[in-house]
């Protein structure tokens, strides 16, 4: 096998943003992968920005970190400088901005989820170029492919905060399950005018979905496994 | 005018001993001998009004306007030397530019009142520089809703309900303080407005003025807009007719 461990790392990623009547849900998997090395099985891709602004990360780890370090630091000489809280979309816009100018060099694309008091829950993705686009609902990653299509028949305008997060947490396990770069647990946070709620789906707590095997505690448990291996 | 000939008064960056800088006070001077300038602050709005002073016959009735919007939901009112004013007008319409740029949305009054004091303050600093003559009333509407601030030579900004600089200042604050500006819509104040720079006009000395109006309100979409041609002549009517009958007691 020729396995380049020397790869960047890379987040083969599924993220998500849903807007619900009165906030936002955001989730992501936890799979961070140095080529086909799964680097770090329990990251955490949902970045706080400020107390009501979270933004989930994809594609270059290094990239998305160093994005969403300045803009952190940007937003809190704004809300220093403007003694208010900073909105939703000054956050995406600053990203945008670093996004658009280092367009050559930046591997990341970002969903921007939060809370503020003029516009309420407002969810922002910010691809690859640099693009803002304020959407009901954003997906993102490797893992997103999978999903355009569940999303068009699952989301609806106007869920409650539990509908919306029971939605998010299945997309997720869902793409986990078809994605090779996804994987791990699922991760939420849900941002409303309350605050910030922060939940934990681990991976034996996902439904299986179709064709997908019953997880092993031990590999001694395959090895011993009298069917279908060792026949 | 004791300060004359003490020395202490050509240099803005020399205190005098009782501790006073009078290159200031006299940019504050021009500005007082300038024609009224008034803004208030109204229920759904800003309302701001100016007593042009016409110089020159020849002048071609709505030049050297002393009225200009620096974003979509502000503007800015002029008193002393226009020229100066136009300078402030333009470091305020950058920084609103920029501020948008940046971050999106356009900037919070508040915030453009705080950098346009900045730019103000930052020429009583440098001895190469000096003050701007003028002070600047500054008017707009952002998602706190109307605000009113005023920015005099020294730098300093304050935020109003009613504010009015230039020479009839003192009888003009006299007079807002009699409205009710919280119950007050900008369609009545525009009203109010022009009776007051009517009603501060001094004839013997200054014949001939134009009237300059503009608001940032409900009815204007939250935009910064010259008071409409009709609602103008209105209240100008409304305001000879105030002071005829003001003569007749």
């Amino acid at each position: 096998m020729d396995l380049n461990f020397n790869a960047p790392h890379s987040m083969g990623t599924t993220i998500v943003g849903v807007t619900y009547n009165g906030g936002v849900v955001l989730g992501a998997d936890s799979r961070t992968s140095t080529g086909v090395y799964v680097a770090n099985r329990a990251s955490d891709k949902i970045t706080q920005l400020t107390d009501n602004v979270y933004v989930c990360r994809s594609g270059s780890a290094a990239d998305s970190q160093i994005v969403s370090d300045y803009v952190r630091y940007f937003l809190h000489q704004h809300t220093i400088q403007l003694g208010q809280p900073a909105t939703v979309k000054v956050a995406a816009n600053l990203i945008r901005l670093l996004s658009y100018s280092n367009k050559n060099m930046l591997e990341t694309g970002l969903i921007v989820g939060g809370w503020d008091k003029y516009v309420g829950g407002k969810i922002y993705s910010v691809p690859l170029g640099g693009t803002i686009l304020e959407q009901p609902f954003a997906i993102g990653g490797s893992g997103s492919a999978y999903l355009y299509g569940f999303f068009d028949q699952a989301w609806k305008e106007g869920m409650t905060k539990d509908e919306a997060e029971k939605l998010v947490v299945k997309a997720v396990s869902l793409a986990i399950a078809r994605d090779g770069a996804s994987g791990g647990v699922v991760r939420t946070v849900i941002i409303d005018s309350e605050g910030v709620t922060r939940n934990f789906y681990p991976g034996e707590t996902h439904p299986l979905w179709h064709e997908e095997l019953e997880p092993t505690t031990s590999l001694l448990d395959i090895l011993s496994a009298p069917e279908p291996m060792n026949t | 005018m004791s300060n004359i000939g003490t020395g202490y008064d050509l240099s803005v960056t020399t205190f005098s001993p009782d501790g006073r800088v009078f290159q200031i006070e006299y940019a504050a001077k021009a500005v007082d001998n300038s024609g009224t300038v008034i803004g208030i602050k109204c229920k759904d709005g800003i309302v701001m009004g100016v007593e042009k002073l016409i110089t020159s016959k020849m002048m071609l009735p709505g030049s050297n306007r002393r009225i200009h919007s620096v974003h979509r939901h502000s503007g800015m009112a002029v008193a002393g030397l226009a020229a100066d004013g136009r300078q402030i007008v333009a470091r305020a319409k950058s920084e609103a530019t920029s501020y948008e740029k940046t971050y999106g949305e356009p900037i919070p009054i508040k915030e453009l009142a705080e950098r346009v004091a900045s730019y103000v303050h930052l020429c009583t600093l440098y001895w190469w520089l000096r003050p701007f003559g003028c002070g600047v009333i500054l008017g707009g509407y952002d998602r706190d809703g109307p605000q009113l601030y005023m920015v005099e030579p020294s730098g300093v900004s304050y935020r109003y309900f009613g504010a009015a600089i230039g020479k009839g200042r003192q009888a003009a604050k006299t007079e807002i303080e009699k409205l009710k500006l919280s119950e007050m819509t900008c369609r009545e104040g525009v009203i109010e407005v022009a009776k007051i720079i009517y009603g501060v006009h001094d004839e013997a000395k200054d014949k001939a003025f134009e009237l300059e109006l503009s608001w940032v309100c409900d009815e204007s979409n939250r935009l910064h807009q010259k008071v409409p041609e009709d609602l103008l002549e209105q209240a100008k009517t409304a305001a000879k007719a105030a002071l005829e009958e003001m003569d007749a007691d």
